[in-house]
């Protein structure tokens, strides 16, 4: 029998060759779903029972030559991506017991392609958060120190894929939330391009940001992943009308000792200031010596507006979010207060009841933002730097290829550490937001480890549609380096 | 990059705000919480306001991350009726109709 614990792509290999069974791997995963979880709280649902009746489903279907290319392969989804028969909380005491009527887009695709849906991972409420601290179902932990935040929002998702509980998750990313939970727990994490990928079932926190994408091992896996989830929906209105890419295209390509020649990767000259830790500066440094080695060469480059993209983005989310989630009323779905007077008052103490301290203060803020008198000194003004910000990445890709730089400032930090000051945990989201303001697709992998033994990601950022060539220059650091290999301590097979 | 300092010239925000804020966002906060809400919604504020220093004259306003017109489709009925399947989560409904308190004396 294969290792449980490996890849996608070595998974989807041996239960094709029948060294396998989707049930053998499913039932393996479970049992350390079963052993590890109580300790890290990654998943808020598990459902054994559809999980094993998928898996012999997916055996079934490949026996009889009719499996879909990821068939019998486990997978969590965030619990912020709704499951029909499967409850969706969004981490929220508000939807709490919610059970969706019909699939997210991604889910559906990701379930035709044959995968077998293991359960919910946790999240910050709503996906509000850098930590996955903030769900009504507690704290995620980082099986690399269990003391620490795996990151957020997709903080479950990026657990137990560290974890090795499942070889591959969903995410949702609106200001890092895929990319630097995956840099946090030394896995990797894909935003795509916006409209790759509907947002139809994906409960909306900001519309003009959110993005689903993949989390798993490999730049491979993540490109077998984002196969299954892109592709038009009409019923997304900002959903691409593009024709169908396989982003594994290039990967087997054989390119000899140099195969990222001519790849031009840009080093903004704000990504490399004080305000990094050191020893993630250091291993960024050593992963931009490997990308030479491996033939590709840096240029650099200024992105003078980045630093605004913080504040931008914290008026830009909130405003779309306290309008997005006013659909929350106690009236439809989800939390009702047991005892109110008329209707004002069921709205005001359904949702003081329903929703946390964070979503709370971010629909303040939004609401502050948006109010009469107000719009055109906050909203407006955000949307013109917004396109300051993607003026300056424009400039850019003419003179690169992609944009290379650290994920988060810092590796992961101690669970309360930043929990009551809002601002120093927004600050955590400096290398990552631009990427949802501009649209354009950024990945995170692994690329070392800080003095404690923490993990280290990379980011490269793309230009629209540049995801193919992205994946492509990772798995190639990732064939000529090991860290994506290491595994957490806890989680040894 | 270094935590930005607070705009001088912004206004702070007040525990008036706070409450009528509250209100538009339909989120009871008792008086015991106001304080604390003030307190952290002005830090947050103090961030924001360093966009006010940015020069953006003429600069035309990016609602959308990728500049594309919304796509139209044919005025046609493509929705089947799920009435019942979408009330079966809702907190309180009768004969098809979500239930509120009275609006109307």
């Amino acid at each position: 029998m294969s290792a449980i614990t490996a890849p996608i792509a070595e998974l989807a290999e041996a239960l094709r060759a029948k060294r396998l069974s989707s049930v053998e791997l499913t039932q393996g995963l479970l049992d350390r779903i079963a052993r590890l979880d109580p300790v890290l709280n990654a998943f808020i649902t598990v459902d054994r029972e559809r999980a094993l009746s998928d898996a012999s489903a997916a055996d079934a279907a490949i026996a009889a030559g009719t499996a879909g290319p990821l068939a019998g392969i486990p997978l969590a989804h965030k619990d912020i991506l709704v499951t029909a028969g499967m409850r969706t909380t969004c981490g929220s005491r508000m939807l709490a017991n919610y059970t969706s009527p019909y699939d997210a887009h991604v889910v559906r695709g990701l379930k035709r392609a044959g995968t077998v849906l293991v359960g919910k991972t946790n999240l910050d409420e709503f996906a509000m958060g850098s930590s996955s601290e903030t769900s009504h179902f507690g704290p995620v932990k980082n099986p690399w120190d269990l003391r620490c935040v795996p990151g957020g929002s997709s903080g479950g998702s990026a657990a137990a894929v560290a974890a090795r509980l499942v070889p591959g998750g969903t995410g949702t990313d609106t200001g890092g939330s895929i990319r630097q939970p995956a840099a946090l727990s030394g896995i990797c994490g894909l935003k795509p391009t916006y409209g790759i990928c509907s947002r139809y079932g994906l409960v909306a926190f900001a519309s003009s940001l959110d993005q689903a994408g993949p989390l798993a091992q490999t730049a491979q896996d993540l490109a077998l992943l984002l196969n299954a989830m892109a592709g038009h929906d009409s019923r997304d209105s900002t959903s691409l009308d593009r024709p169908t890419e396989d982003y594994t295209r290039t990967l087997g390509e054989e390119r000899g000792a140099k195969p990222l020649a001519g790849l031009r990767i840009g080093l903004p000259r704000e990504y490399f200031g004080d305000g990094t830790d050191p020893d993630t500066a250091k291993a960024i440094d050593e992963a931009l010596a490997e990308f030479r080695q491996l033939g590709g060469k840096t240029v650099e480059l200024a992105l003078p507006r980045v630093k605004l993209s913080v504040p931008v983005y914290y008026v830009i989310a909130p405003a779309e979010a306290s309008s997005n989630l006013s659909r929350f009323d106690g009236v439809r779905y989800g939390h009702r207060a047991a005892k109110y007077g008329d209707l004002t008052d069921m709205y005001r103490k359904s949702r003081a009841e329903g929703f946390g301290a964070e979503v709370k203060r971010r629909i303040l803020v939004g609401t502050y933002v948006l109010s009469h008198g107000y719009y055109d000194a906050y909203y407006l003004k955000a949307q013109q730097v917004r396109r300051l910000i993607a003026d300056d990445f424009r400039r850019a890709y003419q003179s690169c290829d992609v944009i290379a730089g650290p994920t988060a400032p810092t590796t992961a930090f101690r669970i309360g550490a930043k929990t009551d000051d809002p601002v120093e945990m927004y600050l955590n989201d400096i290398f990552t937001v631009a990427a949802n303001l501009t649209g354009a697709p950024a990945l995170s992998i692994p690329c070392g480890f800080d003095r404690s033994g923490l993990p280290i990601g990379l980011q490269l950022q793309g230009d629209y549609f540049a995801e193919a060539r992205m994946l492509d220059i990772a798995h190639r650091f990732q064939q000529a380096t090991d860290w994506h290999r290491r595994i957490p301590a806890m989680a040894a097979p | 990059m270094a935590r930005p300092s607070r705009n001088p010239t912004a206004m702070p925000i007040s525990l008036a705000d706070v409450h009528r804020i509250a209100l538009l966002a339909r989120i009871e906060i008792d008086a015991g919480q106001a304080e604390e809400v003030r307190a952290k919604l002005d830090a947050i504020f103090g961030l924001i306001n360093q966009l006010a220093a940015v020069d953006t004259t003429g600069v035309e306003p990016m609602a959308h991350a990728q500049d594309v017109m919304l796509p139209l489709r044919a005025d046609r009925v493509t929705e089947t009726d799920c009435r019942d399947l979408y009330q079966s989560v809702a907190p309180a409904v009768e004969d098809g109709l979500y239930l509120v308190p009275k609006v109307v004396e």
